[in-house]
């Protein structure tokens, strides 16, 4: 069985993500590393800061955007009560951390493969194209609400072909969706691998068109969790056969095929 | 100091256990810290048949504390005999079975079932589930069904110790605590969730599909130290508390008030390894306070005359 432990690790620095600074509330938590053997992009952590005490009980989950020997890298936006509390930790202040846990995206070196990501869902796909071994294979689109200078895009853009698309006013989402079904139909078309991560409804998109042209494709699922492990079975969703399963041992990263959004 | 405990036939090496729905099978905290460091393990609510459980969403986080409707979602109680027990270090941990059933027949037809079984140190009577239309908290606030389904476990259960938890859903605790101790039981557990709710005013929708959820956490922590020291006062048999225990300090409140042992749940969620130190924490504290043992501490709550 592998150690998943959990940790008491400090906050290494906490720093405002693009140009636009504090404008779209991004920022990257860098926490110490607490001796972890390796993890794989997709994989998640809960964190739960010290400083919480009993107010906020439970840990908030996190994909990890990217990570070394010294450190763990998480890209997150503040939008909720919990999201905003990390903002606010300073370096030296001490965090509880667990993982990493759930199951990561499928890595095919030679395969084309697409990434699709909706706002924060860029989030894993930092770590995705830094451990891919022929990064001249990805492919990255990202759809967009927020100014792009307020995602870390222009980080991958240097590595990776890229395409991104505002989504400003309502028309411009029905462009995003016809770029998505031409984008998924070229990558059923030439055998090519989806991979995808952002809100249920954009999931939702990528798994209709998944199965219009019979794209192989992933999603990553963000459902509320409060334990992380497998126990609280309050983050589950259907498989393909109408089972409840567990999104955070489970997944975060099922087939699209395999499960009901 | 001696932290082990013994009553009604069933020993824990020490007083904290894990309470059901928090701890999954315990198999899934085993990368987390030592499972024979723990008194016991109340594995998560078992039916005879397996159960998908409440549409989602199913939890929601509320201050110092939180709502969950899962509804018993568990592959049946086959499946744990088969895959999860084997799997548990038994031996050295106390496993209970917490079992969920729709009437006092089936019931006792789960009690058999679990009744033959070597790893199943004792098994908890679920009568308090309030997310579950069938059964559930119907059982647990009518003093009468309380008694049948505890005299329906028991009379299956072989020689397994009957543990009934208790909701706090009740005008008179005490009532239901007499009305489980005359069915039989070798012991009760309190307490289970307090029925809540929450709502979204931007969506105008209720934040658990269920509407209805149980509440748990330290925010209901005074109301279970409540209910057990009514219990303890109420009946002879033993007691174990839940509700709310987040620190060392905390389980020792329960046993002051004259629990046996405890319960430990939704801290099992603040992190996945709290419940494995908890029990020296409580040692080391006990010396600190003074305490000469843990019998010694134990009810010694002095009440105004």
């Amino acid at each position: 069985m592998s150690l998943r432990n959990c940790r008491n690790v400090k906050v290494l620095e906490v720093s405002p993500v693009g140009q636009s600074k504090t404008a779209g509330g991004f920022f990257e938590l860098r926490l110490e590393n607490p001796d972890w053997d390796g993890w794989k992009p997709g994989q998640f952590v809960m964190i739960r800061p010290a400083s919480w005490e009993l107010d906020m009980l439970w840990a908030r989950p996190f994909s990890i955007s990217s990570g070394d020997k010294a450190s763990v890298s998480l890209l997150i936006q503040a939008v909720g009560r919990g999201t905003r509390r990390i903002a606010e930790l300073r370096p030296g202040d001490t965090v509880a951390m667990w993982g990493p846990l759930g199951n990561s995206f499928a890595v095919e070196p030679d395969t084309p493969t697409l990434l699709l990501a909706g706002g924060i869902g860029i989030a894993p796909f930092r770590g995705y194209v830094e451990q891919h071994p022929h990064p001249e294979n990805l492919a990255l689109f990202l759809a967009h609400r927020l100014p792009l200078d307020c995602y870390p895009y222009e980080l991958l853009s240097k590595t990776v072909s890229s395409r991104c698309m505002l989504e400003a006013k309502p028309s411009d989402l029905n462009c995003i969706i016809d770029t998505m079904r031409e984008l998924i139909r070229e990558y059923a078309d030439k055998g090519g691998l989806v991979l995808s991560c952002g809100p249920t409804p954009f999931m939702r998109t990528v798994q209709r068109f998944a199965a219009e042209f019979g794209a192989r494709a992933q999603v990553s699922l963000e459902n509320r969790m409060a334990c992380g492990v497998g126990a609280c079975l309050g983050c589950v969703t259907k498989d393909g056969e109408g089972h409840h399963v567990q999104v955070c041992t489970r997944g975060p990263v099922f087939w699209a095929d395999k499960v009901e959004l | 100091m001696d932290m082990q405990v013994n009553f009604g036939g069933l020993f824990l090496k020490n007083p904290v256990m894990t309470a059901s729905g928090t701890f999954g099978f315990g198999l899934e905290f085993a990368p987390y810290g030592d499972l024979k460091r723990l008194g016991g393990i109340v594995a998560k609510g078992l039916s005879l048949k397996p159960r998908e459980g409440n549409p989602m969403p199913r939890i929601a986080e509320t201050p110092c504390g939180m709502l969950n409707a899962i509804g018993i979602q568990n592959p049946g109680v086959e499946h744990f005999v088969t895959k999860a027990l084997p799997a548990l270090p038994w031996k050295d941990v106390a496993v209970v079975a917490n079992l969920y059933a729709c009437d006092a027949e089936e019931f006792g037809e789960l009690a058999g079932v679990l009744a033959g079984e070597e790893g199943v140190a004792a098994l908890e009577v679920n009568v308090s589930c309030p997310n579950v239309k069938e059964g559930g908290i119907a059982f647990g606030q009518d003093p009468a069904q309380i008694g049948r389904v505890t005299e329906a476990v028991k009379k299956r259960a072989g020689n397994k110790h009957v543990m009934v938890k208790l909701s706090p859903n009740v005008t008179d605790i005490a009532v239901c605590a007499r009305a489980a101790a005359e069915g039989g039981a070798d012991s009760l557990s309190l307490i289970n969730t307090l029925s809540g709710m929450a709502v979204d005013i931007r969506n105008r929708k209720p934040r658990i599909a269920n509407v209805i959820a149980g509440l748990s956490g330290p925010a209901i922590k005074p109301v279970a130290l409540r209910c057990v020291h009514q219990a303890v006062r109420a009946v002879d048999i033993p007691v174990v508390g839940i509700g709310g225990i987040a620190s060392a300090e905390d389980a020792l409140e329960f046993l002051l008030v004259g629990a046996q042992a405890v319960q430990v749940g939704t801290a099992n969620f603040l992190r996945p390894d709290f419940a494995f130190g908890l029990a020296d924490e409580m040692a080391a504290l006990l010396e600190t306070i003074g305490a000469a043992s843990l019998d010694e501490f134990r009810g010694s709550l002095q009440l105004p005359l």
